[in-house]
């Protein structure tokens, strides 16, 4: 404990400094502002390092960065460009949010306005410890349980809604296709989707609720009209987010995709390959141009990430000082 | 006059204002007759298996339940009726692969799980044969976490110090939005970095330490956003107490509002580790796998659990598949534990100390 006299002595000492402040306050304050830089300053070594150390490979492509489909930076002449990744990483992501968004949103009103507050708050813990199972954890149950279980249902869209171009299916074999990948990222982004926009839904105004019911809405009425409006921003900021987590998810999809670097619409076909994922397994194979090429394909992930988050953030941002000035 | 109201009362006459309802049987005889169809049509069909009749009966659930409160009741309220089902749906299949994983992972992990697999390292031992164990990852694992943690959880804490008890200004702004950006940072890409700046560019060796490196920069942004939480409920009583004492500023967060935010701190901290002690991307990129025990984490390859369930998956025998199911299930628990300390920290606190921590 501080005695008296320490608190006199160092009263005075604080009276002397002319700012008004001690040494160890500008010390401590100086070392919590040095931590909080040191953070700024981390987001900035990253996409400092990674140009750095992509530029080698990019100056000796003989290939475009941006529209090559094939992947052989160790070659000589080195060729390679993430056309292939870019399209699989969107496809993957886009099938996960178009899946995980519904969902999330529907286990998000479930519990903030259907079921009783106990119950809500339990069942939202439980969906929340999804995001506590590892992603390895994910990528070996797609592969074990989920991949031979889908295969029938896969196999019905094709041969009933084959008609759709993305759903055709013309090998006859549907494993390790975009489709189970989507799925897998969608059951994984899912506590993300699912928490945020819960976070928002229950903030819905209870009057505003209420106003509804009592001039005869019906439940999903009352939804529709007051509770979902109310919760858009925070809706669009939770797919958003769950589309960043989508899109950076490595491990699961290194397991269940079958690596192929092509551009191929038809997604329940065995292939697809994003950027995450080949890092991952291209990276111990990979030579002295190959290292940089793989920088040079994380980067683009870290700039498309940068941005996504940078834009839900905002949202999110925009809707809290809204709500500041109200 | 109240011999007027008391037939009123008992018996009330058919109200104008309420139209029909459903009676509250309806829902639970629409899953029986859907159940029925369902299974009685796999008969004739030949659908079979439990997704299959699943998917008949709920079709056949929505067609009589919707149906009959549509003409019974109306658009509007079988338009509720059908949203309600369609949210209740989707609970469900949010809840069945939490179950499904849960299940699998400790049906398939049981079966190898068991002392040797914790003690014995892979060494001398083939993907082939059985045997063998994760020893070396768990060392690895704890090692490289608990190093993590040790650069993470001091710059998350004191991140957060600056913005709660200093932040104003452009300064605190920028650091809090890019704290923000930073959690969604993809894994591999903290790996790329920590490969790329530490490991090219300033010679430190693939190895336990890099990889700890890189797991702390994905623990940074939790613990500072957690922390942070915690130090805003602190009272501001507190500290004006404090101040009046003529206590300052410095003093008065170390020794009054950090105390009193100690239980948020350390379960911040736990559910961080919990998060990183699965990941497997960036370990892949910066330490190099080995099948032996290594308890140095500045030199030569370290095991760690994700990466050991990599290896095996990798391997692809079913041996080496059966030991992954071993090692998933090692990270549940390792992890399961984790998350248990961090909610009995915080529910000892909370009942000892009266704060609100969650």
């Amino acid at each position: 404990m501080t005695t008296h006299g320490d608190l006199v002595a160092r009263g005075s000492r604080a009276a002397s400094t002319s700012s008004g402040e001690s040494l160890g306050d500008r010390v401590f304050r100086g070392l919590t502002l040095s931590a909080g830089l040191f953070m700024v300053t981390i987001m900035g070594a990253i996409a400092v390092f990674l140009v750095w150390r992509a530029v080698p490979a990019l100056n000796n492509n003989s290939g475009s960065f941006f529209t090559t489909t094939s992947w052989l930076p160790d070659q000589t002449p080195p060729i390679f460009g993430i056309a292939a990744l870019l399209f699989g990483t969107l496809m993957t992501a886009g099938l996960a949010l178009l899946l995980a968004v519904p969902v999330g949103v529907a286990v998000a009103l479930y519990v903030s306005h259907y079921a009783t507050p106990r119950i809500g708050k339990s069942l939202g813990f439980v969906v929340d410890l999804l995001a506590a199972v590892p992603s390895i954890i994910f990528g070996l149950w797609g592969l074990a349980v989920l991949m031979p279980n889908t295969g029938g249902l896969f196999k019905w869209l094709n041969d009933y809604l084959g008609f759709i171009p993305i759903l055709q299916n013309t090998t006859g074999i549907y494993t390790k296709s975009m489709l189970l990948a989507g799925v897998v990222l969608a059951i994984m982004i899912l506590p993300t989707v699912s928490s945020v926009s819960r976070e928002v839904l229950v903030q819905t105004p209870r009057m505003d609720v209420e106003a509804a019911l009592a001039v005869g809405a019906t439940k999903w009425e009352t939804m529709r009209m007051v509770v979902l409006p109310f919760g858009r921003p925070g809706i669009i900021s939770a797919a958003i987010l769950g589309l960043g987590r989508a899109l950076g998810e490595t491990i699961a999809v290194a397991i269940i995709l079958s690596a192929l670097f092509e551009i191929n619409w038809r997604i329940t076909e065995p292939g697809g390959n994003t950027f995450a994922a080949n890092i991952a397994l291209k990276w111990n194979e990979a030579g002295t141009n190959g290292i940089p090429a793989l920088v040079a394909s994380g980067l683009v992930l870290f700039l498309i990430t940068l941005a996504v988050n940078m834009v839900a953030r905002l949202i999110v941002q925009r809707r809290r000082t809204k709500e500041g000035t109200r | 006059m109240s011999v007027d109201i008391a037939p009123l009362v008992m018996s009330p006459p058919p109200s104008v204002l309420q139209g029909r309802r459903q009676p509250r049987w309806a829902l639970g005889a629409s899953v029986v007759i859907a159940v029925v169809i369902a299974l009685a049509s796999s008969v004739f069909t030949g659908i079979d298996g439990v997704a299959g009749t699943a998917v008949v009966a709920a079709i056949a659930f929505v067609v009589i339940y919707i149906g009959w409160s549509l003409r019974l009741e109306g658009r509007r309220h079988a338009t509720d009726r059908f949203a309600t089902t369609l949210i209740t749906t989707a609970l469900v299949c949010a809840l069945v692969p939490l179950v499904s994983v849960l299940w699998t992972v400790l049906e398939r992990g049981l079966a190898v799980l068991n002392l040797a697999f914790l003690t014995n390292s892979m060494r001398n031992v083939s993907a082939r044969s059985t045997g063998g164990g994760l020893f070396h990852a768990l060392i690895g694992t704890i090692e490289q976490v608990a190093l993590a943690s040790l650069v993470a959880v001091p710059i998350g804490v004191l991140t957060a110090i600056y913005l709660v008890e200093y932040g104003r200004g452009r300064a605190a702004t920028a650091i809090s939005f890019f704290v923000d950006v930073m959690v969604g940072v993809p894994s591999i890409v903290a790996g790329l970095f920590i490969f790329t700046g530490l490991v090219l560019t300033l010679g430190l060796p693939r190895s336990g330490l890099a990889a700890s490196f890189a797991l702390a920069i994905l623990m940074l942004p939790v613990v500072s956003r957690t922390t942070e939480e915690m130090l805003r409920v602190v009272p501001n009583d507190l500290r004006e107490a404090s101040y009046a004492l003529g206590i300052p500023k410095w003093r008065t967060i170390t020794k009054v509002v950090l105390p009193s935010a100690l239980a948020g701190i350390i379960t911040g901290a736990m559910l961080a580790v919990a998060r990183v002690t699965g990941e497997t991307a960036p370990l892949l990129l910066t330490t190099f796998l080995t099948q032996s025990v290594n308890t140095n984490p500045v030199e030569g390859p370290q095991a760690s659990i994700p990466t050991f369930v990599w290896d095996q998956i990798t391997s692809g025998t079913a041996a080496s598949l059966a030991r992954a199911w071993g090692g998933a299930l090692v990270l549940i628990l390792f992890v399961t534990v984790l998350y248990a300390t961090a909610r009995l920290v915080s529910w000892w606190f909370t009942g000892r100390r009266g704060m609100g921590v969650h």
